[in-house]
């Protein structure tokens, strides 16, 4: 079953470290169990997003390279 | 990583230039992020750039890079990195971030806390601030 994005953030015109910045915001901002996804063009993301999800305990869904972007999708899970 | 352990980061921030002013916030940033408590301490030009009547006013490029700066700081433009200013306030939103400002350089230019940015939580001397981040990470820049 797919999960459903409850906010997608398009970051892309966005710099370090703003994707990151967004995604935490908008999981603040969400409810336990709800769904966020930010698009980035910024290549730290890449180590930042996962590591951020990680410390704060919450759930990395998918990390999806797309045309010259990737698209993290992260479940609030405290 | 424990959460029960306290982190911290220090940043003598002694910069004014545009470049180093946005090493320092990314850095800033970053450590907000990740749960790290960080205190800034501003001096000398670092405490310049606070000053109210500079808020807007956009910072020089370090002069020791010289074409190179001006380039990069074109570059900065171009690719719409952020102002200094507002990924600090991103930092300070996301996370727990503490400015000072050194009292000696506030004292040298005759600013008082009133003619600093609001961001700038008191003026405290150097042995405070060293005292508050003994167990820190410490950054000069």
């Amino acid at each position: 079953m797919a999960t459903t994005i409850n906010q997608e953030i398009d970051a892309r015109g966005s710099f370090c470290p703003g994707p990151l910045m967004e995604m935490i915001r908008a999981i603040r901002e969400s409810s336990v169990g709800q769904t966020v996804a930010v698009l980035s063009k910024d290549p730290g993301s890449r180590t930042d997003i996962p590591a951020w999800v990680a410390k704060a305990r919450h759930e990395m869904v998918a990390i999806e390279d797309l045309d010259g972007y990737t698209r993290f999708v992260v479940t609030k899970a405290r | 990583m424990s959460e029960q352990t306290q982190q911290k980061m220090a940043i003598v921030l002694f910069s004014g230039t545009a470049d180093k002013l946005q090493a320092a916030v990314t850095i800033i940033s970053g450590a907000a992020a990740m749960g790290v408590s960080t205190h800034v301490f501003l001096t000398f030009w670092g405490l310049a750039a606070f000053r109210r009547d500079m808020a807007g006013v956009p910072a020089p490029m370090s002069p020791e890079y010289g074409e190179l700066g001006v380039q990069m700081g074109k570059l900065m433009q171009t690719k719409g990195v952020p102002a200094w200013r507002d990924v600090l306030d991103m930092a300070i939103d996301v996370g727990e971030v503490h400015v000072h400002a050194c009292a000696m350089t506030a004292d040298l230019l005759e600013l008082g806390k009133d003619d600093l940015d609001p961001v700038v939580e008191d003026l405290i001397g150097v042995g405070s601030f060293v005292e508050m981040t003994r167990d820190a990470q410490t950054f000069f820049i």
